[in-house]
């Protein structure tokens, strides 16, 4: 696994002492195009706030290969509508990694930005403020910014929100175009038929991964079915997964056993080219 | 003319004190009108005033130890207005509860703090110089504490803007890609202290929060774009400072509630006539275009 860019080591993420994504292994590689599917509360958004950095693991880590940027779209933004901010202003904080805090934006930030509001189909919209975009408008402004990121990692969490199916097809093939050009991508999406099209590898997640590689195995009736298996509420009963000092030394299965909540063996394959 | 030099400009060439206070509000207009404009923006509009609480007991040990003086008056409402600041903002980025809730708690307590303090002294009047201010008495001392803490004001500003903007604009981007976030907040809570440490000189701890917070709300009306806001509030600050100097002098009324409600006016003036204000929102009926 030289090439991988993205490596989780037993990673554990979650709110309030409960996982949301439960002891995940396995890397990313380089330049590979992965969907993560699940079902609600499966853990795939935490698993992008992992990844990101916004949240701290519970245990294990997630380790990310040095130097290169990462963009995120996360599923509900932060944004305050009613900031007096025009689309421009949005999108140009894209160049953050690039400018920085007091770098001047050059007349090639300004046509990159230009271009990026031209490939969502948002030509013209610079001087419009963001309180007059519609929902898929202003989604489609923020995939012009995660554009002008010009990042190495690429994390899209339902980019496809109350986006048009006109603008849909254009996003896929800037994410094509990403993926040509080397960059890895994962994208949290739920429509199976655009995953079965389009990515060349899924993530399956409920809690634990359920199944990771190619998107036709990973996609499996019987993958399926086990996911949807999967419990979402929390259970305030449930035992302790490790004690803090007494986990080492025991061996997975017999820690699976001894507790309350089953743990998958580990995924047969991961990230398979 | 004669009538309009005498009423206008004659106050600020004869006498010293009208072109001290001149001078310490227009410093202060520059330098708390722009944090206004960000306060605002964050919807932390009240936040000012809770601090301007929060630096009571501080100004009060001051006045307690030392007398009436300004430097020891300063450092202990500096480090009031500090301590609520951060441990308010520690609260809401390290715990589920909101700034608005922590902000609250601390500033509550540090005002009953500070009315303890003032109590110990027993009442004076001079004491009201603290809550009220005395803007037509600042010395020398004033006037470079007050010209300090704009400088550092405007830096900060000019350093942080696009951080700032941010943070504003999308913090969940902003921690995305940098970890810029929460010094930034902090750094911008410690301008707000300053401002009203440099303010409440002039103006007292309470009404120098008007300076701040009115001329900011009067330019959301006039324009939608951050910077020509910021631009925008300062005018109105130095309007007010100018008109309220002028009042007070020529009607022998409190300088720092005059200062204020010139502020307030201008307020009030542009909810109803500004660019977005009510008139043109709803008494026009908008003509619309075909796309």
């Amino acid at each position: 696994m030289t090439d991988a860019c993205l490596t989780f080591r037993n990673l554990t993420l979650g709110y309030n002492s409960h996982p949301a994504v439960h002891h995940l292994d396995g890397s990313v590689k380089h330049g590979s195009l992965t969907a993560v599917v699940g079902l609600n509360g499966s853990g795939k958004s935490t698993l992008m706030k992992g990844i990101v950095g916004i949240l701290q693991p519970m245990a294990g880590a997630c380790l990310r290969e040095t130097g290169g940027r990462i963009a995120y779209l996360p599923q509900q933004s932060e944004i305050d509508r009613s900031f007096p901010a025009r689309v421009v202003d949005l999108v140009s904080l894209g160049l953050w990694s690039r400018r920085g805090l007091l770098g001047r934006f050059t007349r090639d930030d300004r046509a990159a930005i230009s271009n990026a509001l031209g490939s969502v189909g948002l030509e013209g919209f610079e001087k419009r403020p963001i309180d007059t975009l519609s929902g898929g408008q202003l989604q489609r402004a923020l995939f012009a910014r995660v554009l002008v990121q010009d990042a190495d990692i690429i994390l899209l969490d339902e980019p496809f929100n109350a986006i048009d199916t006109k603008t849909l097809g254009d996003l896929i093939d800037i994410i094509k175009r990403w993926h040509g050009e080397r960059r890895t991508i994962m994208v949290v999406i739920h429509d199976l038929q655009l995953v079965r099209d389009h990515f060349p590898e899924t993530l399956l997640l409920a809690r634990h991964p359920i199944a990771w590689g190619r998107t036709k195995e990973t996609l499996r009736p019987e993958n399926m079915l086990q996911a949807r298996r999967f419990i979402e509420a929390w259970d305030d009963e449930a035992e302790w997964c490790e004690p803090a000092t007494l986990g080492i030394g025991l061996d997975h299965q017999s820690r699976g056993a001894r507790q309350n909540h089953d743990h998958q063996p580990a995924p047969a394959e991961k990230g398979a080219a | 003319m004669p009538d309009i030099y005498d009423f206008l400009i004659a106050p600020f060439i004869d006498y010293a004190f009208m072109q001290r206070a001149l001078l310490g509000s227009f410093l202060l207009a520059i330098s708390s009108c722009p944090v206004g404009v960000f306060l605002m923006l964050r919807r932390m509009s009240l936040t000012g005033d809770a601090m301007a609480h929060a630096i009571l007991p501080g100004a009060a040990t001051g006045f307690l130890l030392f007398g009436l003086q300004i430097v020891p008056m300063t450092i202990g409402g500096l480090i009031a207005g500090i301590v609520v600041a951060i441990s308010a903002g520690a609260v809401s980025r390290f715990t589920v509860q909101k700034e608005d809730a922590s902000m609250a708690a601390f500033y509550l307590i540090s005002l009953a703090l500070g009315v303890l303090i003032v109590s110990i002294r027993g009442s004076s009047v001079d004491l009201l110089h603290v809550l009220f201010g005395t803007i037509l008495a600042l010395n020398n001392d004033a006037l470079l504490l007050i010209a300090l803490i704009a400088t550092l004001t405007l830096i900060g500003l000019i350093l942080f803007w696009r951080a700032l903007i941010a943070e504003c604009l999308d913090p969940l981007f902003l921690r995305s890609v940098s970890g810029l976030g929460t010094p930034v907040h902090f750094i911008f809570l410690a301008l707000v202290v300053l401002n009203l440490i440099g303010g409440f000189q002039a103006l007292g701890t309470l009404l120098s929060v008007g300076l701040m917070m009115l001329p900011a709300a009067a330019a959301r009306f006039w324009t939608t774009r951050v910077e020509s806001m910021c631009g925008l509030a300062v005018l109105f600050g130095i309007f007010s400072c100018v008109a309220g100097l002028l009042l007070s002098y020529h009607l022998s009324l409190p300088s720092g509630p005059a200062i204020i409600l010139s502020a307030g006016i201008i307020y009030v003036a542009s909810v109803v006539f500004g660019a977005s204000g009510i008139v043109n929102a709803r008494a026009r009926r908008p003509r619309h275009r075909t796309a």
